[in-house]
C-alpha cells in the first residue's frame, strides 16, 4: 500500500517536471519560429478579422517584405476592400539592437513597406496611415533573438 | 520653470598668477596620480551663518560648497581631495594666509580657501587656490549671487580651478538633459528631465503623458529640441525652459526626428520621414525656412553640425549598412568617413572641431568611440552590451551616453542608466539619476 503511493507520488512528480520543461522550452527559441532571422511564429500575432493576421516581420535591419508577409498583407487587403468604411494605422517598429534615431527612420521604412504593398492591392493611400516607434514598443520584453524577432514588425490597426 | 541664471554682480580678480606655477595637472592622457588638493571648508562667521539659515534652512553652506568642489574634482580623476578631517588649520586663518608646512605635512599640493558672508540679501563667496610646494597664491576670485545660487558657485569656483590647473576650461556650471524612464520596456513612461551635471536640481519638464526622445541644448540653454509623439504625431518640437511653451518644429507631413541645433542656435537640423525614406533638413527658426539638405533613398539621419556651422556630420545607410558621413552644411561635397567594420551611427562633433563621436556596433557589441573628421585614427573607448548616443562636455575633454542592460526572457533585470568617460579612454563613471535615464545632452556652459 505504501509502495503504490510512493510510487504514484513519483508518477505526479514526474508529470509535473515534464509538464514545467514543456512551459520553459515554450519560451526559449523553439526551431522553426525563425527562420533567416524572420519570425514565422504566431505567438505574438492578433487579427483583424478571422484569418487576417494584423502584422508581418522582418530581418535585422530590413524593410523586404517575405513571401509570408506579402500572403498577410494580402489577405489584409482582401479584407480592407470587404470594409471600406475603415481606415487604418500601420505602425513600423524595431528591435532594441539599434541606435534609437536609425530605428525610427527603419520602422518609418518598414511601415511604408506595408503600406505601398497594400497600395499596390487596390487600398487607397487616404485610408492608410504610418508611424514609426522605433524600438520604443517592443512586444517582447526579452533580450534575446526570438524577442527581437517579434519586435522586427508591422501592424495593422483600425484607426476608426 | 525658475529662471537659474547666476546674477554676478561683482566678479573681482584680486591677484592672479598666470605663469610659473609648479602645479601641472596633465590631462592629455589618463592620470594615474591623481593631484592630491585639500578643499578647506568654506569660512562663514556667525552673523552671515543666521542669515542664511533662514534663507536656506539649517544648513553649513561653507561645507556644502567645499564638498561640492571635491565632488566635482574627484569626479574628473585628475585630483585627489584628501580627507577634511586630516586639515590642522582652521578654514578662516587658512583663508587669510596658509600654514604651507601643515598643509605639506598632509601631502597636499593644492589648497582651496574660502569665506562665505552674507551681505544685504546677497551671499558673498570669495575663494583663493594656493600652491602649497610653491608656497604662493595661485588664484583668488570673489562673487555676489543670491544664496539660492550657491550650488552654481561650488560649480564656478571649481571651474576656475580647473582652468588654472589644467590650462583648459571647466565643464562644472553645466547642466545635463535626458529622457527619465520608468516602467515596463513594453510600456515605457519616458518624460523629458533636466539636472545640475553633478546630479543635483533634477526638474522634469514633462508630465510622461506621451512619448518623448532625444532632447537636446540650444548653445545659450535656453531652448531645448525634442521628438514627442503628442497627439501620436512623432514631430520635433520647441521648448522653452523658462515659460515652458512648446511648439512643433515646421509643417511637415510625416515624422521628423533626430533634431539638434546649429551652432548659432538660428536653425533646427533634423530628419524628415517622407513615403518611407527619411533625409535631412533644416528649418531657420527665424524666417521658418525650410531646406533640403540631402536628397536620398537611403536612411539619413543624426545629423550634428562642425563648431563653425560650415560641415555637417551625419549617419546614412546609403553603403547598405549604417556609415558616417561629413558633408558642407549645404548638403555638397558628401564624403563617407568611417570604414571600418562594423555599423557606426550617431556621429556627433567634438566642440573643438577635430574629432568627431560615434556609436558602434560590431559582433552584437556596441562601443563608444572617436575619429578625426576625416576618418582617420578611430579609437574605441568603451564597450558594452548596448550603449548610444555621445553628446560632449563642452570643452569637448568627456562624453555623456547612456547604457542599456540585457533583459531576462520577461524583460526583466532590465536598466537604462548614464554614463561619462573621458576621451583618453579612462575614467569611465556612472552619472546617477534619480529614475533610468537615456539620451543625455550635456549643455555649454552657463556662465560664459
Amino acid at each position: 500500500m505504501n509502495f503504490k503511493v510512493f510510487i504514484r507520488n513519483i508518477f505526479i512528480v514526474m508529470v509535473a517536471t515534464l509538464m514545467l520543461s514543456a512551459c520553459a522550452t515554450k519560451t526559449a527559441t523553439l526551431p522553426g519560429q525563425i527562420q533567416g532571422d524572420v519570425y514565422t511564429g504566431t505567438d505574438t500575432v492578433e487579427y483583424l478579422a478571422k484569418g487576417v493576421p494584423d502584422r508581418v516581420f522582418f530581418a535585422t535591419n530590413e524593410s523586404v517584405l517575405t513571401t509570408a508577409s506579402r500572403d498577410t498583407l494580402r489577405k489584409q487587403a482582401a479584407w480592407m476592400r470587404a470594409n471600406d468604411s475603415l481606415s487604418f494605422t500601420i505602425e513600423g517598429h524595431a528591435d532594441e539592437r539599434g541606435t534609437r534615431e536609425y530605428n525610427l527612420a527603419l520602422g518609418e521604412r518598414r511601415a511604408n513597406a506595408a503600406k505601398d504593398y497594400l497600395m499596390t492591392y487596390g487600398i487607397s493611400g487616404n485610408r492608410l496611415s504610418v508611424i514609426s516607434y522605433g524600438k520604443e514598443r517592443p512586444v517582447n520584453s526579452g533580450s534575446n533573438p526570438l524577442a527581437w524577432s517579434q519586435n522586427r514588425r508591422s501592424v495593422t490597426v483600425k484607426a476608426n | 520653470m525658475k529662471k537659474k541664471i547666476v546674477t554676478i554682480i561683482s566678479f573681482f580678480i584680486f591677484f592672479s598668477f598666470n605663469s610659473h606655477a609648479l602645479i601641472e595637472v596633465d590631462i592629455t592622457r589618463g592620470n594615474l596620480n591623481p593631484l592630491p588638493v585639500a578643499v578647506s571648508p568654506l569660512f562663514i562667521d556667525s552673523t552671515s551663518e543666521n542669515k542664511i539659515s533662514k534663507e536656506l534652512g539649517n544648513l553649513n553652506i561653507g561645507l556644502e560648497i567645499s564638498t561640492i568642489i571635491e565632488n566635482n574634482l574627484k569626479k574628473t580623476g585628475l585630483f585627489n581631495p584628501l580627507n577634511q578631517d586630516a586639515f590642522i588649520q582652521k578654514p578662516d586663518i587658512a583663508h587669510l594666509k596658509p600654514r604651507f608646512e601643515d598643509w605639506q605635512l598632509i601631502k597636499a599640493q593644492a589648497l582651496i580657501t574660502g569665506k562665505v558672508e552674507m551681505l544685504e540679501n546677497n551671499l558673498r563667496i570669495e575663494f583663493r587656490l594656493w600652491d602649497i610646494l610653491a608656497g604662493r597664491e595661485m588664484l583668488a576670485l570673489a562673487f555676489t549671487t543670491v544664496p539660492n545660487n550657491y550650488r552654481r558657485v561650488g560649480h564656478i569656483i571649481t571651474d576656475k580651478v580647473y582652468q588654472r590647473l589644467t590650462g583648459e576650461q571647466g565643464y562644472f556650471d553645466t547642466r545635463i538633459i535626458y529622457v527619465a524612464e520608468e516602467g515596463p520596456k513594453t510600456q515605457r513612461i519616458k518624460k523629458l528631465a533636466i539636472m545640475d551635471q553633478d546630479g543635483a536640481n533634477t526638474k522634469y519638464l514633462t508630465l510622461g503623458n506621451e512619448l518623448v526622445l532625444t532632447p537636446r541644448f540650444n548653445p545659450t540653454n535656453q531652448m531645448v529640441t525634442y521628438l514627442s509623439y503628442f497627439r501620436n504625431l512623432p514631430r520635433v518640437y520647441l521648448l522653452d525652459i523658462e515659460t515652458g511653451v512648446q511648439e512643433v518644429v515646421g509643417t511637415f507631413p510625416g515624422m521628423t526626428f533626430a533634431p539638434r541645433f546649429s551652432p548659432d542656435g538660428k536653425k533646427i537640423i533634423m530628419s524628415f520621414a517622407k513615403d518611407g525614406n527619411s533625409d535631412i533638413y533644416t528649418m531657420n527658426l527665424e524666417s521658418r525656412e525650410v531646406e533640403q539638405i540631402t536628397d536620398h533613398p537611403s536612411i539619413d539621419t543624426s545629423p550634428s553640425y562642425s563648431p563653425n556651422g560650415k560641415f555637417i556630420t551625419f549617419n546614412s545607410d546609403r553603403s547598405g549598412y549604417q556609415q558616417i558621413y561629413v558633408m558642407r552644411s549645404d548638403g555638397s561635397n558628401v564624403k563617407r568617413i568611417s570604414f571600418g567594420t562594423g555599423i557606426y551611427g550617431t556621429p556627433v562633433w567634438s566642440p573643438r572641431g577635430d574629432l568627431i563621436a560615434f556609436t558602434k556596433l560590431h559582433k552584437g557589441k556596441f562601443y563608444i568611440g572617436v575619429m578625426r573628421i576625416d576618418g582617420k585614427g578611430e579609437r574605441l573607448l568603451t564597450e558594452n552590451y548596448y550603449q548610444e548616443a555621445p553628446s560632449w562636455s563642452p570643452n569637448g575633454r568627456v562624453l555623456i551616453f547612456y547604457r542599456e542592460t540585457k533583459s531576462g526572457d520577461q524583460g526583466e533585470g532590465f536598466s537604462a542608466t548614464l554614463w561619462s568617460i573621458d576621451l583618453t579612454g579612462y575614467n569611465e563613471r556612472k552619472v546617477e539619476t534619480l529614475t533610468d535615464a537615456s539620451d543625455p545632452s550635456w549643455s555649454s556652459l552657463l556662465t560664459k
